[in-house]
This record gives structure tokens, sequence and C-alpha cells, in this order.
């Protein structure tokens, strides 16, 4: 009874944090949940699919040209023109198209960061030409000159990490730098200064810490944009070069012969955009589990 | 106002000096030139055409002219259409562009302004859910699928509208559809959020307390401030349409300045291609000032 009790005050003393808050509403959003469930079965279904079916994402069957999806010779999802089995083409395409999310998001997550972070907290004259040059970069029309790269020095993936990352960073620097800014001013940036510890763990030790939320709520909306962005280039032709493929190289190739085969358009189109969904949706709820002014 | 424009006009100048360069850099850094012909060209021909398109002068020469010629709005000669100029070629690519990108824009605000606020007026209930699953729809459908998708049903199993080209109307349905999908689908999500948070404010209150008719709160009081996120989005969304005409205009084969750079890039057109990305930085630049213009004529809390 007593333990009890002595339980329940050393609860209602521990208060509830910004982020249990946060991951408490989050759970309350069942668009955001089921979003989570759908993109981690697309996930292990990308790494675990291939392996699950007996044809490999290269090899050619002339056998089995233009097969629509059926079950007899575990063609789950019909095969193309040159008879490859587009079960397999379409997650080997999935662990590209989601890998080029991750790491290019990564790429300009690690720039946007410390360059924000850096402008924030230095301000004055620093914070003012580091962020006039975000402004210069972002009025250029980036995509194309990637598009660009892309034809004068082939096609590559780590081309399209680098490009990728480098466009992607101006948005999150100039996020960063805001709540970096606010940051500033917080006491315990203060005290942390009072006591001389020098800037470069400042804002290593203190500052990126409490922009995460933030940070995640970003990356979330991020990744579906490196996506879409590869697919994009991937549709013009100009992405990931053959035999290897992508959601974006194999809707290009579906387009091209929806008329004789629509379901190599559409598999790889569910998926793509199944994705997409999935991961708008959970930016959102973080968002909003975050920030709920406007719920 | 006027100091505001200027000053912002002379801010441009550097970034498109930065354009300007890094056109000029990656032009001359391409492997590849483009009488790279299957067939080796004999060297005199070869060198009397880069005496003619001066690519035999030092580097620096070849820039300050390059520089000079643009400062004169001529982008040159088009190295693939002999006998064409670059200027003629965005000249007649680019009515067809803008008319596409115009509708396109005017869809997704005549469709998205009200699909927002009308979601943002049920906040909560049924008629907002649907309007906002609507939007993510939009939003995570990509325009490269949305618009294979709709030829297949439009026009392959249904004979309703033409696959591509340009002819009537009827040409321009599914191009301004595919293109301005994604889009309606920002604008209805701005809206409804900024609609959420002005209904909220004093302002909007006191209109109601003087008992104003519902529909003249939100028409009169509440549609300009709801607007002023839309307005500044309005220049980002100028930068997708014209990337997003690129594909769109390939998928369709219209003639527009999209179908140019991407068949001038795979044609190592350097002049072509040049010439319509700098365009392009151009017309971004130039938009957002008018934007940011507007923007201030909207909301007079905003001084230049």
């Amino acid at each position: 009874m007593i333990f009890g009790r002595r339980k329940k005050m050393q609860q209602a003393a521990h208060g509830r944090s910004l982020f249990s808050d946060a991951l408490r509403r989050l759970r309350s959003n069942k668009a955001a949940l089921a979003s989570i469930g759908v993109l981690g079965f697309i996930v292990v279904a990308v790494v675990v699919g291939p392996w699950l079916s007996p044809h490999n994402y290269f090899a050619q069957d002339y056998g089995a040209i233009w097969v629509a999806p059926t079950t007899t010779d575990a063609h789950w999802f019909g095969t193309d023109g040159l008879g490859r089995d587009l079960f397999v083409r379409a997650l080997e395409g999935g662990r590209i198209s989601l890998m080029i999310g991750f790491v290019a998001t990564l790429v300009s997550l690690v720039i946007g960061v410390a360059y924000g972070a850096t402008a924030g907290y230095a301000g004055g004259r620093v914070d003012g030409v580091m962020m006039r040059i975000v402004d210069i970069l972002y009025a250029m029309p980036f995509l194309f000159f990637v598009i660009l790269l892309m034809v004068f020095f082939g096609r590559n993936i780590l081309l399209i990490f680098v490009a990728i990352g480098a466009i992607n960073w101006l948005d999150m620097a100039r996020i960063v730098r805001g709540q970096t800014l606010a940051l500033k001013q917080q006491p315990f940036i203060e005290a942390a200064r009072m006591s001389g510890a020098p800037a470069v763990s400042i804002i290593a030790r203190h500052i990126v810490p409490n922009l995460l939320g933030v940070v995640a709520v970003y990356i979330t909306l991020t990744i579906p944009q490196v996506i879409l962005f590869e697919s994009f280039l991937s549709f013009l032709g100009l992405g990931v070069a053959e035999p290897a493929t992508s959601w974006g190289a194999l809707i290009k190739d579906g387009a091209d012969e929806m008329n004789r085969a629509p379901w190599l358009l559409i598999v790889p189109a569910v998926f793509l955009a199944a994705t997409l969904f999935c991961f708008n949706f959970i930016g959102d709820g973080l968002r909003d589990a975050l920030d709920p002014k406007d719920r | 106002m006027l100091s505001y424009a200027l000053r912002r006009l002379l801010g441009a100048i550097p970034t498109l000096f930065i354009l300007l360069t890094l056109a000029f850099v990656m032009m001359r850094a391409a492997p590849g030139g483009p009488f790279d012909a299957d067939r080796e060209l004999p060297p005199q021909v070869r060198a009397n055409l880069e005496a003619k398109y001066p690519l035999d002068e030092p580097l620096y020469q070849q820039y300050g002219r390059y520089i000079w010629d643009i400062a004169h709005f001529d982008f040159g000669p088009s190295f693939q259409y002999r006998d064409t100029s670059v200027n003629d070629l965005i000249a007649s690519g680019f009515p067809v562009s803008l008319k596409l990108g115009a509708a396109s824009l005017a869809f997704a605000l005549i469709f998205g302004i009200p699909l927002g606020m009308l979601a943002a007026l049920r906040q909560n209930r049924p008629a907002d859910y649907g309007a906002m699953a609507i939007a993510m729809l939009g939003i995570s459908i990509p325009n490269f699928v949305l618009a294979p998708l709709m030829i297949l049903v439009l026009a392959v199993y249904n004979d309703w509208l033409p696959a591509g080209g340009l002819g009537g109307w009827q040409n321009y349905v599914m191009p301004v559809l595919a293109l301005g999908t994604a889009m309606m689908a920002y604008v209805a999500r701005l809206a409804r959020g900024s609609t959420i948070e002005v209904m909220r404010s004093n302002y909007i209150r006191t209109a109601r307390a003087k008992g104003l008719s519902a529909a003249r709160v939100v028409w009169v009081h509440a549609l300009p401030a709801a607007l002023t996120p839309i307005v500044s989005f309005l220049g980002p969304a100028a930068a997708g349409i014209i990337t997003g005409s690129v594909v769109i205009e390939t998928i369709f084969g219209i003639p527009g300045l999209g179908q140019f750079f991407v068949q001038g890039a795979l044609n190592r057109d350097y002049t072509l291609v040049m010439g319509v990305v700098l365009f392009y930085g151009i017309l971004i630049v130039a938009f957002n000032l008018a934007v940011d213009l507007l923007y201030g004529w909207l909301d007079p809390r905003v001084s230049y």
C-alpha cells in the first residue's frame, strides 16, 4: 500500500518529457502507425524477397517472355520482354531506390546540420555571409545541372548520391540555422559558454542533440524526395545503369511497353507510390507529434 | 518598394553570374564534344567548324565572349540544329511550355485552395480526412507515374483523349492534370493549415461577433490572410512546374523547352542546353522577385 503510493508519487514527480509526449501522440495517429507497418513490410520484402524467388534480376528466360503475373514457374509479377522476372526486379529496384534514399539523405543531413548549426551559432557577419551563399545556391536550377552531370560524366550511383545530397542540404541548413538561433538564447547554452566550453563542443554536444526532433521530421520528408528525384532521373534514362535497376527505371520500361504488358508499369508504380505515401504520412505524423499546434 | 525591387534585382546579379560561370565550366569540362560524330571528321572540316563556333580561342576569351553574348540576350547558335540559333529554339518552345505551365498552375490553385479551405472549415471531420487523403495521394504519386497511367486508361483502353502531340485543347488535358496534381495537393495542404490558423485569430472572432455571415467572414476576412503562404509557395511551385515539364513534355511529345532540354542534353548540344538552363534560371529569379513583391502587397505587415 505504502509502496504503491510511493511509486505513484515518483511517477508524478517524473513529469513528461517532450519526447515521451510526442511518442504518445504519434502512437494515437493511426495513419502514421499503419504507414510505419507498411513501410517496414516493404523494407523487409526488398531485403529478403529476392531470395524467396528462384529467379535473379538479370537472368533472361526466352521461354517466358511477356508473361502476365502468374503462379506457374514462380513469375508472381510476370516477366518483361527479355524474360526477366518482375518480382525480383521490382524488389531489387527497391533496394537501390531505398538505398539511394537513405544514403543521399544522410549526406545532406551531415552537410546541412554542420553548416546550419555553425552559421546559427556564429551569428553576425559569418551567419550573414553563409546564409547569403545558401540563398544564391537556392536560386540555381540544380536539377538541370544534375541531369547534365549524368549526361556528361556517365551514369554512376556514387555521382547520384553526391549530387542529390549536395542539393538537398540547403533546406536542412536553413531549418537547422533557425533552430540554432533560438537555442542559442537558452540558459544552458550560456552556462556551457560561461564554463569555457569551446564553440565546437557546444555545437556538437549541446546544440545538435537538441535539434534532433526537427531533424527527424525533416529526414522523413527528405527521404521520399530523394527517392522521387532518383526515380525521375532514372525515368529520363539518366539514373542507375543496366543491368542494375530502380523503381524509376522500371517505371520507364513499363511506360514504354504499357500497351502490351501493363503489369510492367503498374507493379513498380504501386511500390514507389506506396513507399512515398508511407514516408509522407510518417513525416506528417512526426511533425504533428512534435508540434501539435494545428491538430 | 521601388528601392527594394532595385536592390533585389542587383542581388540577383551575383546569382546569375555564378549560374553563368557554372554553366560555362560544365560545358567545357564535359568529355566529348558536339562534333564527335560516329564518323571522325576530316581535320580541316573540324578546324573550320571550331573556328565558326569560336572553340579555338583561349578559354578566357571564350568565357568573356560568352558573358558578353548572354548579356545581350544572345544564346548563340545551336550545335545540333544547323542554321538555327538557340534564341529561335527558345522562342518556339517557350510559348508551348508557358501555356502548359500556366494552365497547370491555374488548375492547382483553382482546385487546391477551395479543397484546403473546405478541409480547414470541417477540421477533423470526414470531409477534412477525405480532402487530406486526396492531397496525400496527389503528393505521393509522381507525375511520371500519373502520366503513363492516365494515357493507359484514357487514351489506350478508352479512346477519350489523344495520347500525345499538340492540337486542340484535348491535347492539354492530360499533361495539365499530370503536371498540376501534385501542385494542387501541396496548395490544398497549405491552404488548410493557414486557414485553420487564421480562423483562430482575434480579428476573425471580432468579425463573427459583429454578426457577419459565415460566408462573409470566410471569403472577405479570412481568405486574403489565408492566401499569403500560398503566394510564397508560388516561387518553389514555378520551379517544380519547370522541372516537371521536362518529363511531362517528353512523355506526351510536346515540343516545348523541356523536350529541347532533354534532347539537347542527350545530343550534347551545349549551347542549347545551357541556353535553356540559363533561361530557366533567369525566369525563376524573376518569378521569385515578382512573388515577393506580391507578398508585400497582400500582407501590409511585411515591410521592405
